[in-house]
């Protein structure tokens, strides 16, 4: 699937809920549901710092795609973490970078990724991208 | 007296506000507190009616606009019980006041003096001294924190000597709440000939201290966590003190004669006062104090008092939930967390249901690590809130936490 059918599939599986109580419980489900990044990884370099969470990424590349696995020590966090790993991973570097993040304001989950917020989030989607770049590099040399 | 809590919340015109759709409930005064309409009235006042600025004009609004300023001097000078009105000094803060200090002692320390700070202190009461240190290799000694979040004051006395120049300690820590015991600190530091400061930024919308029964050396505060302004604060300094440090900034204000051989500096308060000030700020700063004494200090600390035990009771029928800060002298601050649940999720979402807490380390990390947290959701009290709005906090809470396991 590309990213923006991805996007489109969450946005309506967002619209089902009435409310913001419903749309947090499933975000919340999706934070129990992330593939847990093995713990091997969960070093200084792959941590994303906020102020108020924490996220560890790491990304790998297998047959031109990028894989990422993530994770957060809070579950709201973790639960945008999954909904990003899940647009974003097994995406070619091109894709992830040309790709935006709108779609997280169709949502209605905007002030997640406020950078006042200091959840990490923010630095993550930066991280991935910047992961994309160094990945294009590789392919093209 | 009681207070009619009522009747004060109509001075705030923020109460009124909704967030998500619920009436706001707001419980991070430790963060800053809301401001009174009459507050709001004096900056409004000031721009619309006499503008100008202060200290140097011959016209009539400039001399209003600095009667004004020098009145709210006054206010501060006769609120804190302190001698002489010059040795208040206007700053941007507390902040700013520790570092007009930490600047002015990098003249007087030398290799080997030392300088002690607590372990509960905010993060603008740390990084200023460990700067001292570097610029004069002067050492830093910390006093440890007890368990319930008390200072350990028999390790201050071992740590204390001949050596020690400086002692600084907080008079309430902003992350728990923990009233300090400011007096033994300063009356121990000034058996060894040690100078104290004490940062006052949390303390002074709770309690009214008396700098002169106090004899403290140096004492800073902020207005905005007392009903007043941001970007305005108060430092205190004995004046033999004063006089001792070297100005802070160059600039405007802060001068008696300039020319390129030599220049002489003002006499004090505005030797450390350069530059035009926050002078809405400053008379605003007053009319807050006004406020805060036509309530009462005895009656905002009983009404405080009240929301502190009722809340702590029924918070802590909550299963798995701990409150940081146990000791007997506390202010209205509850810094707590839920087994398993990170506080940031929490104050999530509690903030999704209109109440405002605040959520994380709160500039205090080595508290934070004391106890091997992340951090801890802090409820901050203030003596607006009510008792309908505790129970909000915790029917808010206890949804969080069914949403959260």
């Amino acid at each position: 699937m590309t990213i923006e059918a991805i996007q489109e599939e969450l946005i309506d599986e967002f619209a089902m809920f009435e409310d913001w109580m419903q749309k947090y419980e499933y975000m919340i489900e999706l934070g129990k549901t992330l593939p847990l990044i093995d713990p091997s990884l969960k070093t200084e370099d792959k941590l994303i710092k906020g102020c108020q969470s924490k996220v560890w990424l790491h990304s790998e590349l297998k047959d031109g795609k990028i894989e990422f696995t993530a994770d957060s020590d809070a579950i709201i966090t973790k639960g945008i973490v999954a909904i990003l790993v899940r647009v974003f991973s097994k995406q070619s570097p091109e894709a992830i970078l040309t790709a935006d993040t709108s779609f997280i304001d169709e949502i209605g989950l905007k002030e997640h990724l406020s950078p006042t917020r200091a959840n990490g989030l923010v630095s993550m989607i930066k991280q991935m991208k910047l992961d994309a770049i160094a990945y294009q590099t590789q392919l093209n040399t | 007296m009681a207070l009619d809590v009522q009747k004060i919340r109509a001075d705030f015109p923020i109460l009124k506000r909704q967030v998500n759709g619920y009436p706001l409930v707001y419980l991070d005064n430790a963060a800053t507190s809301q401001k009174p309409q009459m507050v709001i009235d004096a900056i409004v006042n000031y721009y619309s009616h006499y503008n100008a600025n202060i200290h140097r004009g011959v016209h009539s609004l400039s001399q209003e606009a600095t009667d004004a300023y020098e009145a709210a001097r006054k206010k501060i000078q006769q609120h804190f019980g302190i001698q002489h009105a010059h040795e208040v000094i206007f700053t941007a803060g507390t902040t700013h006041g520790i570092n007009l200090i930490a600047s002015g002692f990098s003249s007087l320390l030398n290799k080997g003096d030392e300088i002690i700070v607590s372990a509960l202190e905010h993060h603008s009461n740390i990084v200023p001294w460990q700067m001292l240190c570097e610029r004069t290799g002067a050492t830093l000694q910390v006093i440890p924190m007890n368990e319930d979040g008390t200072l350990a004051i028999s390790d201050y006395s071992k740590i204390l000597s001949e050596k020690t120049k400086l002692v600084f300690v907080n008079h309430i820590s902003n992350a728990l709440g923990t009233i300090n015991p400011i007096e033994i600190i300063i009356q121990k530091a000034h058996e060894v000939g040690a100078a104290v400061l004490i940062d006052g930024a949390q303390a002074c919308s709770h309690v009214k201290p008396d700098f002169a029964a106090l004899d403290v050396d140096f004492y800073v505060t902020s207005a905005h966590k007392m009903c007043g302004p941001t970007g305005v604060g108060v430092l205190y300094g004995k004046e033999t003190w004063l006089r001792k440090l070297p100005p802070y900034q160059g600039g405007g204000e802060m001068i008696k004669e300039v020319s390129f051989e030599k220049t002489t500096y003002a006499d004090l308060p505005h030797k450390f006062e350069a530059g035009t000030p926050n002078i809405a700020g400053g008379i605003a700063f007053g009319a807050a104090i006004d406020y805060l004494n036509s309530i009462g200090f005895d009656a905002i600390e009983a009404h405080e008092k009240f929301l502190l035990e009722y809340a702590t009771k029924k918070l802590l029928e909550i299963e798995g939930l701990r409150i940081y800060g146990t000791g007997t002298k506390k202010t209205s601050v509850i810094s707590f967390n839920i087994e398993g649940i990170h506080p940031y999720d929490i104050g999530t979402i509690v903030d999704k249901l209109g109440i405002a807490v605040r959520t994380g380390h709160h500039c205090a990390q080595p508290i934070m690590d004391f106890y091997k947290i992340p951090g801890t959701v802090r409820a901050s009290f203030a003596f607006y809130n009510t008792k309908e709005e505790v129970d909000r906090l915790v029917a808010a809470v206890s949804k969080a936490k069914q949403m959260l396991t």
